[in-house]
């Protein structure tokens, strides 16, 4: 079994964030998995701008944001780096279990942060009723086909829930070519940020039906139209309010959860309702040496937060490691 | 042309545990699907429970072949490599005018021959099934009734009859039959085939296949039934399958372990007009959790992360359309060598290796000679899943074929190499590998492994990714290919 000091899982923005703050902060021996083969995480497939005013006082794209973080660990012997890493099991002393290319590892970390971002809510989640056909996709899923892929995944579009993801998506399809119908969000507010309502619905005349929801997908092999319903405060169907619109295609957008099985194996304390580590400082969990970071931690609006909280959580795991001295 | 000896129309699991069957004999057999792909119809959508026979009154086919299947499925389950867990089921009271039921059902399953039936009290239910309601005051307890996978054992079903010998063409929905001299001719969408004999397995559509060749006196109904797939760390919520007591149409709303771990509650019980709404409704929701809660109070609504709807093909023979609902299972004198296997609802995956065997039967006494092959193999090749093996296993795996450690499905931890052999044993689509392999099954539904499988398909099918499908033609993914142009 091999072991090392301190033992970051997932490379996206909160995991290189955290592992040179770690290496600045003077940890001398760090081994960075990822499962993906590069390093970047979901940033890759953000082509769209608006990352890094906060933390780089720059506009950037999302792989141009990464490519930062990258070039600074490329110079950092002391971070082994190893892609195609994927973690399935872990244990409370933080042992850890993971694939790599022609072998299954252990590892036992002294100190472990785990930055394993989020996955988005879906469709199940928030049971909208009706058929199960082709088309219907998570804004990330329709995000990574046409930005990583160059694949087009509908031309007909409706969006559920107003989440920044299913935003930016609209205005994606929109430059793509297709054509997005409605924009439908259960809740009196939408919740992605007022500058991707404004940037992505406002400038591209996308209706957004605030306090409506799909109440049926239709369709036997493919989507082919939705119903819509108004709904009151109690979030009640309003008779008499319903309309169909045609469409190829449904994206969900609804919210994301922080990806933490792998911690809940270990045993750390996660509240139901969000998924988040039970926690009363930023990236700590109930395992001492056990620190969580990123979107993992809690779900950010923006990464510019991540990669400044995922720093401290870099800093946090060597005063620990000092500690064990 | 030389005619095939048995067609079979239908691959789900009565047409292919019928294939497997036959394939013992020196017989040439062809099985026909309409659908993409074996297991697409009615199949697709079993809760995968191995009944007892304890709901069926003596003199139905349904419980005689419920029993007898229950006893041969033990065997098959094992000679596939399929796994097959006698978990036991229970039959809930909840009051004394239902304990009087209860003893009602436990005299007809043993005339039925149904073993080691008992009834049990509420201190038993307390200490075996902790987290039942308090309401509960017995049970009618079957140690015999199971679980297993029915994709797997579909599919295992297929596949071993591939290797004996059978055909299976896919996408060959029927059309039209014509009896010509002592053939069958069977036109589909695409190619025609003759046949000696012919099997109607077809599910739903059975019906429409009998009146092709002039057989009429009965009618397939759906009837639709949503179920709602519990989260996997709520697999020991129950210790054993839990039913409430069946009422006329159905075994009512039930809370069923499954062999994959995450529970199940369903299935609600709606006659349905058209045979290809699968769509599931608020309505059913409410149903499934109203009769899951019944039994078990602490489910709730938050625990669900999946739900899918089916139908069950009910067979109504005149001149009783009501009365019955048994299988159907019968040479038509009318137009001989014709076999219906129609109405098959539940208990039909328990049933169904009897069926096979009662139909080989109804052959042979109808003309067909049917002499044993000396080669037959009823053995399968397992194939091997991670999330079913132990670490130790997988770390020797990983080692010979790198195809193993490329983990593609995070959620179930389903690796490059468990896709690709399910494309090689006949998967041809999204749906066709997450049923044999559980990739796109998770929590994630496929948010983060879609594209990944969806490559894998196109590299080892030689199509391109816009002809990649959900479940067959129309089904389609995306759109168009960007990088073609």
């Amino acid at each position: 079994m091999l072991k090392r000091d301190l033992v970051i899982v997932g490379a996206g923005p909160a995991g290189m964030a955290a592992a040179i703050s770690a290496y600045e902060n003077g940890v001398e021996d760090i081994l960075l998995l990822e499962r993906d083969q590069y390093l970047g995480g979901i940033l890759n497939q953000c082509v769209h701008t608006g990352f890094g005013l906060n933390y780089f006082k720059e506009i950037l794209t999302g792989p141009e944001y990464a490519h930062r973080f990258i070039e600074k660990l490329k110079g950092i012997e002391a971070i082994e780096v190893s892609l195609k890493s994927f973690v399935v099991c872990l244990r409370a002393d933080k042992t850890l279990t993971y694939f790599k290319p022609g072998a299954l590892e252990t590892a036992q970390a002294k100190a472990l942060i785990m930055a394993t971002g989020c996955r988005e809510k879906t469709r199940e989640m928030v049971h909208i009723a009706g058929g199960r056909p082709a088309g219907i996709f998570s804004a990330g899923l329709a995000q990574k086909l046409i930005n990583i892929e160059g694949l087009l995944p509908g031309r007909e579009i409706v969006i559920v829930g107003s989440g920044d993801i299913g935003l930016i998506m609209a205005r994606r399809f929109i430059l793509e070519g297709a054509k997005v119908k409605a924009v439908v969000e259960i809740q009196q507010q939408t919740r992605g940020l007022m500058r991707n309502v404004v940037q992505c619905l406002e400038d591209f005349d996308i209706p957004l039906y605030m306090r409506h929801k799909i109440s049926k997908i239709h369709g036997r092999d493919r989507v082919e139209k939705v119903d819509i319903v108004k709904v009151d405060e109690e979030l009640n169907e309003i008779a008499g309010s319903e309309f169909q619109l045609a469409c190829d295609t449904v994206l969900i957008s609804v919210g994301l959860i922080p990806e933490n099985e792998l911690i809940e194996m270990a045993g750390v304390k996660l509240d139901k309702k969000t998924n988040s580590p039970v926690s009363d400082e930023v990236n700590k969990t109930s395992i001492p040496g056990l620190f969580v970071c990123g979107n993992a931690f809690k779900v950010y609006d923006l990464v510019d937060s991540v990669s400044r909280d995922s720093a401290d959580a870099g800093r946090l795991a060597s005063e620990y490691l000092r500690g064990l001295k | 042309m030389k005619p095939y000896d048995v067609v079979i129309i239908g691959a789900g699991v009565v047409g292919s545990a019928i294939g497997r069957e036959l394939s013992r004999y020196k017989l040439n057999i062809a099985i026909l699907e309409k659908e993409e792909e074996c297991g697409f119809g009615v199949s697709k959508s079993n809760s995968g429970i191995i009944h007892p026979g304890t709901q069926h009154p003596a003199a139905s086919l349904k419980g005689k072949l419920c029993v007898r299947g229950n006893i041969l499925m033990r065997k098959i389950s094992r000679e596939l490599g399929v796994d097959f867990k006698e978990v036991g089921e229970l039959i809930i009271a909840f009051s004394r005018e239902e304990i009087v039921r209860l003893m009602e059902l436990k005299k007809e399953a043993e005339l039925l021959g149904v073993p080691r039936l008992k009834i049990v009290d509420k201190k038993w239910l307390k200490k075996n099934e902790p987290n039942l309601s308090d309401e509960a005051i017995a049970a009618l307890y079957a140690p015999t009734a199971g679980i297993i996978s029915p994709y797997r054992l579909a599919y295992d079903l297929c596949e071993n009859a591939i290797k004996n010998g059978v055909e299976i063409h896919t996408d060959k929905k029927v059309r039209g039959i014509i009896k010509s001299g002592d053939c069958f001719e069977i036109q589909t969408q695409n190619g025609e085939f003759k046949s000696r004999y012919l099997i109607n397995a077809a599910g739903l559509c059975a019906d429409d296949i009998s009146r092709m060749v002039g057989v009429s006196d009965f009618k397939i109904s759906p009837r639709k039934g949503e179920e709602f797939i519990l989260d996997k760390k709520k697999e020991h919520i129950v210790n054993h399958l839990l039913f409430p007591l069946p009422s006329k149409v159905s075994k009512g709303v039930l809370v069923i372990k499954t062999a994959d771990g995450n529970p199940m509650i369903g299935p609600t019980a709606e006659d349905a007009s058209d045979k290809e709404d699968l769509a599931t409704s608020d309505e059913g929701l409410k149903k499934a959790l109203a009769g899951a809660r019944k039994m078990i109070p602490s489910i709730s609504e938050n625990d669900i992360i999946a739900y899918f709807a089916g139908l069950r093909p009910v067979g109504f023979t005149a001149p009783h359309p009501l009365a019955g609902e048994d299988f159907i299972i019968r040479h038509e004198h009318k137009a001989t060598g014709f076999v219906n296997v129609a109405g098959i609802q539940s208990p039909g995956l328990t049933a169904a290796p009897a069926i096979a065997v009662l139909v080989s039967d109804i052959l042979r006494n109808n003309g067909l000679t049917m002499k044993k092959k000396f080669h037959f193999c009823g053995h399968h090749r397992e194939i091997t899943h991670l999330f079913a093996i132990p670490f130790s296993r997988t770390k020797k795996l990983v080692k010979k074929d790198l195809a193993y450690g490329d983990i593609v499905c995070r959620c179930e931890m389903v690796s490059a190499k468990e896709v690709q052999d399910a494309i090689r044993c006949g998967a041809k689509t999204l749906d066709g590998i997450k049923f044999r392999t559980r990739a796109q099954a998770g929590r994630c539904h496929g948010s983060f492994c879609t594209t990944r499988i969806m490559k894998i398909l196109a590299e080892e099918r030689k199509i391109p990714l816009t002809q990649i499908t959900k479940r067959g033609r129309g089904s389609e993914l995306v759109k168009e290919d960007r990088l073609d142009a």
